[in-house]
């Protein structure tokens, strides 16, 4: 008879604390999330299975689909902007700062982190005070260059608003692109960079044909990062603009939709099943975009090994 | 010839790019810093003039600290970032230890279990969490905070922690195993201290989303004594917005600790991204 290996107790009692606490924190009320939207409150007052109904609800029914779209709407270009402004501009200062024999790099570094380091409610109420037209920060600055005239209330007018808000969220966020491709540029064999030289590639050239396509898939990391905290996001907008969201709901954003309708606002009530369905949407918008990614980015990207 | 002055061109190009967007970075923490030090007058007279004599006031944080319990909030912060760090390192060591150090049936599909968390951000959970500490009687707690906050930083640890202790010599812990050592004895006395550097930068990564947090606070633990600091200066800068010199002055008193921390941290952050932390 052979003998059976003894149990291996240590691993269940190394795995244990972390497994009940993700499991019992995270991975059950996502669940329970996911269950609570397909239950309502009848007029009775009687929790009872609804189907897919919030889901119909959210999506067709004139009071909810408006806001809903409207936010879905809203929050894609707050994406878009971070796509097309944080993530370039990240990689040119990450690009200067890797370049060999720079001086102050790391005084460069330290400061263009400092505002991810910062809370929103800093972040939000600091630029809420310099666009502010009473304290006249902004529009003395754009006077001093001879430009006042292009000075708007830029937080308060509805073309501009959320436009704004997703510039001061690049401001505050760059610092992560930033680093990152900054670790996989470092990370690049000086004898690649080398060979380039010997080839006559230097400079620009040598940055669009040999950095870039070797730091491909931190940009995938990096945009992948940049949909999961975009589609998420809800501190920002919640300062400085309110739950409401304002003006006239510009700049609302799933985050904002998904707390004013769970909590309620001023006069309507908070809806705990409409609530859990809108989290269920951003849910499965997330999990489309991070399956996207894995299925169809990440496995085209080549990964050399050096 | 023309080569060398090239490359001078160069580095002058990029030291002002780098600068100007350097200022864009630190600009506005700048204005908001001298004016929080100046009188009412001056804040709205010279917006960008550094404080003078003549305009140098403190008014706005004798007020802050005689009107907001701002000590309470940051004592707050800090129970709270500090319990949440020690159980994300512990924890997440622990469970990291186990998918890097032994085979067993489920390592792959554990490990997959736990980066899930990863993707998937944690406030999607926030109906149910909220009902779970209702029932458990947990509200107004710093405790239901900690947990949730511990579950939110896990699976990155996990993640990293794990890289890292693949890297740590076999024949090390092989060595303490003939010896006679346990295997508890060899985590935290072989391979622990081994990996503090990743430690170091997993701590810094999970502790800027922690005390910075607006959401959880203002829904699990939004009275008065649980108040962390972000909930804290939101709420009272909420209520004093006309009073300038306040507002700034708090902001400035809210600027000031993560930015300690943060250049006492940052170069460990910086060697341990480079260290291959996050690639």
């Amino acid at each position: 008879m052979a003998a059976r290996k003894p149990i291996r107790w240590h691993i269940p009692v190394f795995l244990a604390p972390a497994v009940l606490v993700y499991t019992a924190i995270m991975i059950v009320p996502l669940f329970g999330t996911l269950n609570l939207s397909l239950f309502s409150v009848n007029d009775a007052r009687e929790t009872v299975f609804a189907g897919l109904d919030n889901f119909r609800t959210l999506f067709t029914d004139p009071r909810w689909s408006a806001s809903f779209w409207n936010a879905l709407k809203n929050n894609t270009w707050f994406f878009i902007i971070h796509m097309l402004v944080q993530n370039p501009i990240g990689i040119l200062l990450a690009a200067l700062l890797s370049s060999p024999r720079l001086r102050m790099a790391a005084f460069y570094r330290t400061a263009i982190f400092i505002p991810t380091i910062l809370s929103f409610v800093i972040v939000g109420f600091v630029w809420k005070l310099i666009l502010s037209p009473i304290w006249g920060i902004a529009p003395g600055m754009l006077d001093a260059i001879g430009l006042k005239s292009l000075f708007a209330p830029w937080l308060g007018k509805e073309q501009y608003a959320l436009t704004t808000l997703a510039l001061v969220s690049v401001w505050q966020f760059i610092g992560i692109p930033m680093m990152l491709i900054y670790a996989a540029l470092l990370s690049i064999p000086d004898e690649v960079l080398e060979a380039a030289e010997m080839d006559g590639i230097t400079g620009a050239s040598q940055f669009w044909k040999i950095k870039l396509p070797l730091i491909l898939p931190s940009i995938g990391i990096i945009s992948i990062l940049t949909f999961v905290g975009n589609f998420n996001a809800f501190d920002l907008i919640y300062v400085a603009q309110g739950a409401l969201a304002g003006p006239n709901f510009s700049t609302d954003i799933l985050g904002t939709f998904l707390y004013r309708t769970f909590f309620g606002f001023q006069l309507q009530l908070g809806d705990p099943h409409m609530g859990a369905t809108i989290a269920t949407a951003m849910f499965f918008i997330i999990l489309v975009g991070v399956c996207f990614y894995l299925f169809t980015i990440q496995t085209r990207l080549r990964r050399y090994q050096f | 010839m023309a080569q060398a002055r090239s490359h001078l061109g160069r580095t002058i190009a990029a030291h002002a790019v780098l600068i100007t967007y350097t200022l864009i970075a630190l600009f506005p923490v700048f204005v908001i810093v001298i004016n929080s030090m100046k009188s009412r007058k001056a804040i709205f007279a010279e917006p960008l003039a550094l404080p003078r004599s003549d305009t140098f006031d403190l008014i706005g944080f004798t007020t802050v600290l005689q009107q907001g319990d701002f000590f309470l909030y940051f004592l707050n912060s800090l129970i709270v970032t500090v319990a949440s760090l020690f159980f994300v390192l512990l924890f997440g060591a622990m469970a990291a230890f186990a998918l890097s150090e032994y085979r067993f049936k489920g390592n792959t599909l554990m490990g997959l279990y736990l980066a899930l968390g990863i993707m998937i951000p944690i406030r999607l959970g926030t109906v149910a969490i909220l009902q779970m500490m209702v029932a458990a009687g947990l509200v107004n707690t710093l405790t239901a905070l900690i947990l949730v906050y511990t579950a939110q930083g896990l699976p990155l640890a996990v993640f990293i922690l794990s890289e890292f202790m693949k890297q740590v010599s076999d024949d090390l812990k092989n060595a303490g195993r003939i010896d006679g050592l346990s295997e508890y004895r060899i985590f935290f006395t072989l391979v622990l201290p081994l990996v503090r550097p990743a430690m170091a930068t997993v701590a810094v990564f999970s502790m800027i989303p922690i005390w910075n947090d607006l959401w959880f606070p203002l829904i699990l633990a939004p009275s008065e004594a649980t108040k962390t600091i972000t909930l804290g200066s939101q709420v009272f800068i909420g209520q004093f917005v006309t009073n300038w010199n306040a507002v700034l002055a708090a902001l400035s008193l809210a600027i000031l600790p993560v930015l300690v921390l943060y250049l006492v941290f940052s170069r460990q952050l910086i060697r341990g991204i480079t260290a291959g932390a996050v690639k």
